[in-house]
């Protein structure tokens, strides 16, 4: 890529990260909420695409890593009553602990086994929620105390403040993943993506890759799961539950997946369509229907996909 | 350092019960290039396959630099300085011709972008690096292997095949590659075309029902009876098969 193309790339997620920083002090209160809760989301998607969209992982289970980082955290505030910064390691952490464990197994098979395996997992952890209903309140779950919603003196629950913690958690993932599909580990994973057999060939151990790159996703993932419980207030079962691992993969492939901005363009896009279709009529889920099958049908490769197709071919 | 980068004894290679290889001895010189050649069907990808480990023996050890590799994966010879180029064309056929190259290159380290644009150009693609190796032609594509090939300063090449599919004229550019690299690494080649063959090689291992039949300078082979009758069908007690 030409210096110039890459400073172009740049800008324009600079420029992204700037343009939702100035709309924290110009959006009505409804879209200001709706935003901070997509950012969040989308970091949860940013996730989930450097194993799916980056490395050809294609996991059904996801949705363990998200709780595991929404647990992690509201746990930590809810029974020893830590504070934001230190209940959002813990969830990260358990986060990159529990892709760890489960990528030592489940990268043991690979494709149609790799989803089923990974689907199973998530299962066993939501189960696994529910079953220790005394400690996790397992179905209605629980609402995060004040004392871990506030961050040096500053109370999340805050609009202003929630929004801009969203934004810093969100930039963050965003230039963090920029920058590693862009360094030579990223590359390695586009080439396992690519063909595996032939990147073992040019001498790269891609078991350990392959695990590398799935405990940044889980990590990242949970980071996304930790945020959302402690901004939003409200840890349950049903964000470990397998929708929401299909709410990751829809996300990145709406916006595009293998790419750095798909993952924030589909959650937006999807949420906002969802937004607009309630207000049409009560059968929203029927145009929302609709307009997925259009997308899937002119634009396989994401929004986001279709415009580095069309327009932008070094986007990354 | 020994004058034999990589040898076989006795490596063998069943598969539920068909003797792809049986009992091959081998010796590779530093700074030959070897010809591995015979019919169809000989199991000249069966032992190649498990040299660059991507097959386990039966049976049999297989020594590199003076190493015992035979239980090594793959990507640990390739550290350990063996490349290999696919017989079956194995790009990355999404990414660049730059970033293909790149790939191999910056595992080593120092200056990538010289070392690519060095092996693309002596593979005669150099202005080629910036399109998508799916969409070169063939044999491009198989010339784009052997610069991934290049890139990775192997002291051992090995190249399944490289001729398949190319043009006459590309052929020519390939023999005048491979003189030029036989003075810095040891090149293996499994080979069809019996003109590259003939003119490349130092010496030639042909290989037929999964054994050693000749061993020898072309000149050798070319006067071999056996080898006569193995590729012809002709003068031996086996002339039906």
């Amino acid at each position: 890529m030409r210096g110039k193309t890459w400073g172009a790339v740049v800008a324009l997620h600079l420029g992204l990260v700037a343009v939702l920083f100035a709309l924290n002090f110009v959006l009505p209160v409804y879209h200001q909420g709706v935003l901070a809760r997509v950012m969040v989301l989308a970091v949860y998607a940013i996730g989930y695409n450097i194993a799916f969209g980056y490395t050809g992982l294609l996991s059904l289970g996801h949705a363990m890593f998200f709780g595991a980082g929404l647990y992690g955290a509201g746990l930590m505030g809810l029974h020893f009553g830590m504070s934001a910064l230190p209940a959002w390691l813990v969830g990260t952490g358990a986060g990159a602990l529990l892709a760890l464990v489960v990528g030592a197994l489940a990268l043991r098979t690979a494709g149609v086994s790799f989803m089923i395996v990974t689907l199973m997992f998530a299962q066993a952890v939501y189960l696994t929620i529910l079953y220790f209903g005394d400690i996790t309140h397992g179905d209605d779950g629980f609402v995060v105390p004040g004392v871990s919603r506030t961050l040096a003196g500053i109370d999340l629950s805050q609009q202003h403040p929630r929004y801009l913690v969203g934004w810093v958690l969100f930039s963050a993932a965003l230039l963090f993943s920029l920058w590693l599909v862009r360094a030579p580990f990223g590359r390695v994973l586009v080439a396992i993506r690519e063909n595996e057999e032939r990147a073992r060939l040019l001498g790269y151990d891609t078991g350990r890759r392959k695990l590398g790159a799935l405990v940044i996703s889980g990590a990242i993932s949970a980071a996304s799961g930790a945020a959302y419980g402690l901004l939003f207030g409200y840890v349950g079962a049903s964000f470990a539950g397998v929708q929401y691992s299909i709410f990751a993969l829809l996300w990145v492939l709406l916006g595009g997946a293998g790419t750095v901005l798909g993952p924030f363009v589909g959650t937006l896009f999807m949420f906002y369509l969802i937004d607009l279709a309630t207000g049409v009529t009560d059968a929203y889920m029927l145009i929302a229907g609709v307009v997925l099958v259009g997308l899937t049908l002119f634009a396989p490769q994401g929004i986001v996909g279709e415009v580095r197709r069309r327009l932008w071919r070094d986007l990354p | 350092m020994s004058d034999v980068i990589l040898s076989t004894k006795g490596l063998s290679k069943s598969f539920d019960g068909l003797r792809a290889n049986h009992d091959i001895n081998f010796a590779l010189h530093r700074h030959e290039v070897h010809a591995l050649i015979g019919p169809n069907g000989a199991g000249k990808t069966t032992f190649v396959s498990m040299l660059i480990g991507r097959l386990r023996p039966t049976s049999g050890v297989i020594t590199f630099e003076g190493r015992d590799v035979t239980r090594l994966g793959a990507q640990a010879r390739v550290q350990a300085g063996m490349a290999y180029t696919f017989q079956i064309t194995s790009v990355f056929a999404k990414l660049s011709c730059h970033e293909n190259v790149a790939l191999a290159a910056r595992r080593l380290g120092g200056d990538v972008e010289a070392e690519v644009a060095s092996a693309l150009s002596r593979v005669g693609l150099g202005a080629r690096a910036g399109e998508i190796a799916g969409d070169l032609s063939y044999g491009h594509q198989r010339l784009l292997e052997i610069a991934m090939g290049l890139a990775q300063r192997p002291a051992l090449l090995i190249l399944d095949e490289p001729t398949q599919g190319l043009a006459e004229s590309e052929i020519a550019g390939f023999k005048a590659l491979i003189r030029g690299l036989a003075t810095e690494t040891t090149i293996l080649l499994i080979e069809h075309n019996m003109s590259v063959v003939m003119e490349l090689a130092d010496r030639i291992t042909v290989l037929n029902f999964g054994e050693v039949l000749a061993q020898g300078t072309p000149q050798e082979i070319h006067q071999s009876a056996e080898v006569q009758s193995a590729y012809l069908g002709t003068g031996g007690d086996d002339a039906e098969h």
